[in-house]
């Protein structure tokens, strides 16, 4: 049953009603199939551009908050015009190239790094039918373009020709590396799960069995959320850009649009990481019976930037880790409990297969091993590797006279030996 | 083929977030391992010493406010003594008070910019500053309300104080000391059970007390070492005798034992400034000096604690209205002798956070 066009909650109706008005015009397969693209395509950039001004408004404005200020409160009401006045002042100013730099690739970096941070809003669902490009092995497409990221990065840190950009951009290589480890195996589990790659298959799986994949892949999520952070250059892990080490990283050379781009950049990839969180393990549109009410998309963005604001929380109060802190973490910490938790998956699933129990009774019974497992894990783990919990005296000693001899003052000097 | 490696050498600053100022440092990296460190320091000299040859006893006040501007009541206070000392003015009970409580409330500040820039190096994203800029901003307001200035005070005089306090200036003081503790003690729960703060200061930028003392470090740095030094205990100035407090030491000189040795510091001030509420008499606020006095003939070192550590002057009069020599050891500049000792052989982000314990001031580094 089609609905009505103009049905909210679903916003690909008008489209739909759209398209097969094309097709009754005559319009061969091919047009359609282009025309669909592109409404889908002009509709993620307008909303990529859209959430950025919005998000650089709500992380200034929290920052703001944590920080015991107000923000941004000048330009416009709430300062919700103070982004737009940003990006006036990034555009007129002038760009710097230094004299030294590889230009080409200088300016090409700050374009293509826009490239992998958009194609991830493609495969996202967005609500049941809402998908541009349901692909088949959707969970592996966005790994592929969190990888791409590296080499983009490294491209604009080598042709920056300065030293501050190169060791930022070794750093960048030697974390990504080490935290797409344990994020891909994080990711794993939850297809081991599903049975599928596609995102719009692990959200229709939530919603068939009536749960949250967080339930089932706690360590997953905590795995997986660690490792977003530190591909995302965001404290505790922003060891890449390290204001107060080496002061931007990467792009410290980058000045006025350029540099305003990978400000934006930073913040579509937070978005889109914290959509694919919500997506992957919080369910997406499907909330136990909410999306009758509300329409799917609406829970989905409420879902996305709920744990964006975990991000944010993050950036407002963790100090950063040294880069050796940082790997010895993914390593030691977040890679065996990362295959753990792949193997509890894969005995659980065969289990759940191959005797082909009912989802209804063995589902709920996974859920509390996996929470159990997860928080023995966590705690444990960190007792074996991570620095002792020993507890730091948190207060210095105090005393109440000086012992030290004044130079001249007989009655306290020490005694001859 | 053997790889062919070459050492890097990178500047750290002058211009740099994290220089606290235009100090500079440079750095030969191996990776990211610090092997050789150079500190540059002169970005900032204004040729205060020299100037001040130039101007008369009371025109140079305003200087020590210039040195460190972060302690500049301190400051004031280092040089209204030595100047005292070597004319042999009486200072009034009521002005000896007001000093102390001052040059404590401006080491309360002071530490807070301390502890809450050394956080901002450690990487977290100016949270600790601004939640230790709240008790800041507060002290700046007694010291507007004071003397009409916030940073640059010129607050004290040879003889005394400038002006005598307010009426609102008591309640407000009183409603300051009564909330401090509790919020010394929120910050110590906000950052000590960060479990990445300790992992980034135990440890890192360790001083030994041998080496401490041999390069003659001084105040917080020192007695992060372990050694109980103290000036206002050692060798009591103004009326510090008749207080009752303690000197907070650290375990290992690492920057957390520095951090925690401030914090300490913090709660003992605010004992000193309680005992100086209580103990504050009436009277004259300033002695009777003439503006152009000419102390004899004689030279004369003179030491006080200020926030960073010994803060000394030197001065010498040859019975005219203007120093003959004015020479200031500043607790910065010699601190910051020891730095290179700390951070060989660390990696950058260490040596950050190294500087940043050391709570150098350049203003007082290069004068």
């Amino acid at each position: 049953m089609l609905a009505n066009w103009y049905d909210f909650r679903d916003l690909g109706n008008g489209v739909e009603r759209l398209l097969e008005a094309l097709r009754d015009g005559g319009a061969s397969d091919g047009v359609i199939y282009v025309v669909a693209g592109a409404l889908g395509a002009a509709a993620i950039l307008a909303l990529v551009g859209l959430t950025t001004l919005i998000n650089i408004w709500i992380e200034r404005r929290l920052i703001g908050r944590i920080q015991v200020r107000r923000g941004p409160n000048r330009v416009g009401p709430f300062g919700l015009l103070q982004p737009v006045a940003d990006a006036l002042k990034l555009i007129q100013k002038e760009a710097l190239q230094p004299y030294n730099a590889d230009g080409l690739v200088f300016s090409l970096a700050p374009i293509v790094i826009f490239v992998p941070a958009i194609l991830a809003f493609a495969v996202l669902p967005w609500g049941e039918k809402m998908v541009l490009a349901d692909l088949n092995v959707g969970v592996l497409y966005l790994l592929a373009l969190g990888s791409t990221n590296t080499i983009i990065v490294f491209m604009a840190g080598y042709a920056s020709n300065n030293k501050y950009a190169l060791l930022g951009s070794m750093r960048v290589i030697a974390m990504l590396i080490s935290y797409e480890l344990p994020g891909v195996l994080a990711l794993l589990g939850v297809t081991l799960f599903a049975g599928t790659m596609s995102l719009s298959g692990i959200v229709a799986f939530q919603d068939t069995h009536w749960t949250w994949l967080v339930f089932l892949q706690p360590l997953a999520l905590l795995i997986f959320f660690i490792g977003s952070t530190a591909e995302l250059n965001r404290t505790p892990a922003d060891i890449a850009e390290a204001e107060s080490e080496i002061v931007a990283g990467f792009h410290i050379e980058y000045s006025g649009m350029k540099f305003g781009l990978f400000y934006a950049v930073e913040l579509v990839n937070a978005v889109a990481i914290s959509a694919i969180v919500a997506s992957l393990f919080l369910g997406g549109w499907w909330t136990f019976g909410l999306e009758q009410w509300v329409p799917g998309w609406l829970i989905f963005i409420g879902k996305a930037y709920a744990v964006y604001f975990v991000l944010i929380w993050f950036r407002g109060t963790l100090p950063r880790f040294r880069i050796d802190q940082l790997m010895a973490f993914a390593w030691k910490f977040l890679l065996p409990l990362a295959v753990v938790n792949v193997f509890m998956s894969a005995t659980e699933v065969f289990i759940w297969r191959e005797y082909e129990l009912s989802a209804g009774v063995v589902l709920p019974i996974f859920a509390v091993v996996n929470v159990a497992l997860a928080g023995a894990l966590i705690a444990g783990w960190s007792r074996v590797m991570m620095q002792p919990f020993v507890r730091f005296p948190r207060r210095a000693r105090l005393v109440s006279d000086i012992d030290v001899p004044l130079p001249g003052d007989a009655a306290r000097e020490p005694a001859a030996v | 083929m053997p790889i062919k490696t070459e050492p890097f050498v990178m500047n750290i600053g002058p211009q740099h977030p994290s220089t606290h100022g235009v100090f500079r440092m440079r750095v030969t990296l191996d990776g990211e391992r610090i092997t050789d460190a150079e500190m540059v320091i002169g970005y900032l000299h204004r040729s205060m010493e020299k100037l001040a040859e130039e101007r008369t006893w009371t025109q140079n006040i305003p200087f020590t406010d210039r040195m460190d501007y972060l302690a500049a009541m301190t400051g004031n206070l280092g040089y209204c003594i030595a100047v005292e000392r070597l004319a042999g003015i009486e200072v009034p009970e009521r002005a000896q008070y007001l000093r102390v409580m001052f040059a404590e409330l401006q080491r309360i500040a002071s530490h807070a910019m301390a502890n809450g820039t050394f956080i901002n190096d450690c990487g977290a994203w100016q949270t600790p500053l601004f939640y230790m800029f709240r008790e800041r901003e507060k002290i700046l307001d007694l010291f507007e309300m004071a003397c009409g200035a916030r940073l640059t005070l010129n607050y004290m005089r040879i003889g005394g104080v400038a002006f005598d306090l307010p009426d609102e200036f008591m309640p407000r003081l009183q409603s300051l000391i009564d909330e401090l503790p509790d919020r010394i003690a929120e910050y110590e729960g906000l950052s000590l059970e960060n479990e990445i703060l300790l992992m980034r200061s135990r440890d890192i930028g360790v001083l030994s007390p041998e080496l401490a003392i041999n390069a003659s470090v001084s105040g917080p740095m020192l007695r992060g070492s372990g050694i109980a030094w103290d000036v206002r205990k050692a060798d009591p100035y103004s009326i510090y005798d008749r207080f009752d407090f303690d000197i907070p030491v650290g375990y290992n000189g690492d920057c957390y034992d520095r951090f925690i040795v401030r914090m300490e510091e913090v709660r003992q001030s605010v004992r000193i400034v309680k005992q100086a509420m209580e103990g504050l008499p009436a009277g004259n606020h300033l002695a009777d000096v003439p503006l152009n006095f000419r102390p004899p003939e004689g030279e004369l070192y003179s030491r006080i604690e200020s926030p960073k550590g010994e803060l000394g002057f030197y001065l010498v009069s040859d019975g005219g209205p203007v120093p003959y020599r004015f020479h200031v050891r500043s607790p910065s500049l010699i601190n910051l002798s020891a730095l290179r000792e700390m951070v060989i052989g660390q990696s950058v982000a260490d040596a950050i956070v190294t500087l940043g314990s050391i709570d150098i001031n350049v203003g007082e580094v290069d004068r």
